[in-house]
């Protein structure tokens, strides 16, 4: 009896060359780029929903789309854009691609598993899109609201719920095997406190997708009672509880904000140093603080439902919690600042990416210790003012160090490097373009445009239609982009191993590296983030010392 | 499980036991021990949904929470002793005994189908169906999640016993397949006594 390894398939059924990315790969490296690549697919296809909405905008009538067209477009556009995009590009497409290089493992603990978990989102990707131009696709915007989302036709919403439980379970497989790989599968003589700081990150965020997953996958079965039995769990009608699905609802949701946005903080520890050329600052403290984000994240759910008749204990105690959060936030924060404190920095289009990352998000970091507070809360609740803060988090924080990480992992995927004019041109679009789009709806909650709805007050026109210049620059900058990932492939400067200098273990090898990660034995990384320290305090090749596999005799 | 991942230097009986599992230590038993922490997660869930109905939204005049208990009182000790044949079938396999770890394993499954049995009778003989009340529906949705598992759990039982036959891939030295229906069996059964503990007891 042996565990899937992915020699046994290599050699025997498993295709080779590019078919492989349309395979069933066992090859962590390939179903990380699967994810990628479906992930930006998903991602182009949320942004167009965005464009609709926002060219709807620019008017205060809805004249553009229909009222109901209107509904059903938001909610694929947040659907799309977080279940589809965020969450499998910065866990499953970084963490399959970065995790096992980083232990020192040649793959995954469950290669199979991960290979059902990447495959579980192509159909759940078809079922939601094609909803729209079947059934007709939910309208109740991805929080799925009852009574809204009993009330709404019926068909598109259940179509959402299948989609929605089969990524959840994409998820939390997915998780299962991060936290095997990084608790199990270390090279020996590597311990926890030497791994890079991803390992950490994509540790923690898998703790949160365990627990707080299922119980949304849970609440969504009960939802899909009241919609196909007609039960009443969330139906007032029927003498059941709204609140219930909010509070089981923010179980799992404020936690896939940090499912969100804790990969992304990894990954920018890992870009940081090697671009400052210096140490990460703090590490320990960087560890400690995604521990207690983990753990403070578990317990802050209520702090979405301040207008939802929470009791005052109820809002005292979410408050608080809420607010301590900003404490680890920011003690990375500045760990990030005194890491780039006096470094050597090269500002090249992944480094401009980092450091919009670290603006963007303490301007949405602000505004989110602003909006824990009840008094303002209850002000601005329901308003394009969390639609502009949510966006600075999830697309100034997350989608931004997607970015950076293309630009600083294209190398090692491809072997060839993106012309770095237009990686500038793509971030200068990409950073006016969000922030023309997104800081003005913090003008216009503050004023009461409420979210979610396609008509408002005339007055609110002028900034409105900013936000909607801010969306086509987004938009416009995505083409150099694509320009740049496609034709790069094939005519880009040649990389080799390593082109940035770097320490961590991935670039130790070649580029794109072997099936099984290193020729050889895996390199024992103790120091990952040794810049600028003396020569001989590192052991990036370890002379002695084993990996787990050496014993099988696969060299 | 031994953890090849923390050991700092190599012995011959490591890097042979790293063999057999064709490279790094056997995962799959932590690998399911994680997810039945998502699975009860997911239980976790109903029972605070169910804890808070009660607590906060009253019944209709009329409907009331009570329950007939000897039934659901037989059948949690049907599945308590059901866990300690499983066990006795999992000592019987580690010890090579294989008559009797079949047989343990069949009675353990049979133990399950009279749970699922007990469970049908007492769903027909309730005075409430699925959508007469909130407590209705839960008590529905809760018992019906958890009787979806012990099904589960039956057909896995009865594949693991056809895995155990002479030439099977389930053997003393091998005993993942066993060993893995049996955690979550236990799994299923903890999930019950908490269950029954809310829904009838309490």
């Amino acid at each position: 009896m042996t565990v899937a390894s992915p020699n046994d398939f290599q050699e025997s059924l498993q295709p080779q060359g590019w078919l492989r990315y349309f395979s069933f790969s066992l090859d962590h490296k390939v179903i990380g780029l699967q994810y990628l690549v479906t992930g930006f697919l998903f991602y182009f296809i949320g942004g167009a929903l965005a464009g609709v909405i926002r060219a709807e905008l620019t008017s205060p009538i809805s004249d553009f789309v229909s009222r109901e067209t209107y509904n059903e477009v938001l909610t694929l556009h947040g659907t799309v854009m977080i279940f589809l995009w965020i969450v499998p590009v910065v866990n499953g497409a970084f963490g399959n691609y970065l995790i096992p290089f980083y232990v020192g493992a040649r793959d995954m603990a469950f290669p199979r598993l991960n290979a059902v978990a990447f495959w579980m989102i192509p159909p759940a990707g078809i079922l939601l899109i094609g909803s729209y131009f079947i059934t007709g696709a939910a309208q109740s915007g991805w929080t799925a609201y009852p009574p809204l989302s009993i009330t709404t036709p019926a068909l598109g919403q259940v179509v959402w719920i299948v989609s929605v439980l089969l990524l959840g379970g994409s998820s939390i497989f997915g998780g299962i095997n991060f936290i095997a790989t990084v608790l199990k599968l270390r090279r020996p003589g590597l311990k926890l406190m030497q791994l890079p700081m991803y390992c950490w990150a994509m540790l923690g965020t898998s703790i949160l997708v365990v627990l707080s997953t299922p119980v949304l996958a849970g609440t969504l079965l009960l939802l899909s009672f009241d919609i196909v039995a007609h039960t009443g769990f969330f139906n007032p009608a029927l003498g059941g509880n709204v609140v219930v699905y909010q509070h089981l609802f923010w179980f799992y949701s404020h936690p896939a904000v940090y499912i969100m946005v804790l990969p992304a903080f990894g990954l920018v520890s890992e870009i940081l140093p090697i671009h400052a050329r210096k140490p990460l600052f703090g590490y320990t403290t960087m560890v400690y603080s995604i521990l207690a984000i983990v753990v403070l994240g578990l317990v802050v759910w209520a702090h979405h439902m301040f207008t939802s008749g929470t009791p005052p204990w109820m809002r005292l105690f979410f408050t608080i919690a809420t607010s301590f959060i900003a404490v680890p936030t920011g003690i990375k924060f500045f760990n990030w600042l005194a890491t780039l404190w006096g470094g050597k920095l090269a500002l090249n289009s992944a480094m401009l990416f980092s450091c919009a990352f670290i603006v963007n998000f303490v301007f949405g970091g602000i505004t989110g210790v602003a909006l824990a507070q009840v008094p303002f809360d209850i002000h601005v609740h329901d308003t394009y003012f969390v639609v502009g803060h949510f966006h600075y988090i999830v697309y100034g924080g997350t989608v931004f160090v997607i970015f950076a990480s293309v630009y600083h992992w294209y190398p090692k995927f491809t072997g060839r490097m993106l012309n770095e004019d237009l990686g500038r041109l793509h971030f200068l679009l990409t950073f006016i373009g969000f922030n023309l789009c997104f800081a003005p709806q913090h003008w216009l909650g503050l004023n009461g445009m409420p979210r979610r709805v396609a008509e408002y007050d005339p007055s609110f026109t002028t900034l409105n239609q900013i936000s909607s210049v801010g969306a086509l620059l987004m938009a416009v900058s995505s083409l150099p982009f694509l320009y740049n990932v496609i034709v790069s492939a094939f005519r880009g400067q040649v990389a080799g191993d390593n082109p940035w200098n770097a320490l961590t273990p991935e670039w130790l090898t070649s580029s794109p590296p072997p099936v099984e990660n290193w020729i050889g034995e895996a390199p024992l990384v103790q120091h990952p983030y040794g810049y600028g320290v003396d020569e001989d305090t590192l052991s990036v090749q370890a002379a002695t010392g084993r990996d787990l596999w050496s014993g099988a005799g696969r060299r | 499980m031994t953890s090849l991942a923390t050991s700092g230097s190599a012995t011959a009986a490591e890097a042979a036991a790293a063999e057999d599992h064709g490279g790094h230590a056997d995962l799959r038993l932590f690998g399911l021990a994680t997810f039945l922490v998502a699975d009860g997660m997911t239980f976790a869930g109903f029972f605070a949904a169910y804890l808070t109905f009660r607590a906060v939204n009253p019944l209709p005049a009329g409907s009331t929470y009570e329950l007939e208990l000897l039934l659901p009182s037989i059948n949690t000790m049907l599945l308590l002793v059901s866990s300690y044949t499983f066990h006795r079938s999992g000592r019987n396999l580690l010890l090579g005994r294989m008559g009797p770890c079949r047989n343990w394993l069949l009675l353990t499954a049979g133990l399950g189908a009279a749970f699922l049995t007990g469970q049908m009778v007492e769903y027909f003989t309730l005075p409430f169906g699925l959508t007469d009340n909130l407590f209705a529906s839960t008590f529905y949705a809760l018992t019906g999640f958890h009787g979806l598992h012990v099904t589960l759990g039956v057909i896995c039982i009865l594949l693991v016993w056809v895995q155990t036959r002479n030439g099977g891939r389930v053997t003393s030295a091998d005993p993942f397949g066993l060993e893995a229906a049996e955690l979550y069996w236990h799994f299923v059964d903890g999930i019950w006594v908490v269950l029954y503990g809310i829904l009838y007891l309490l």
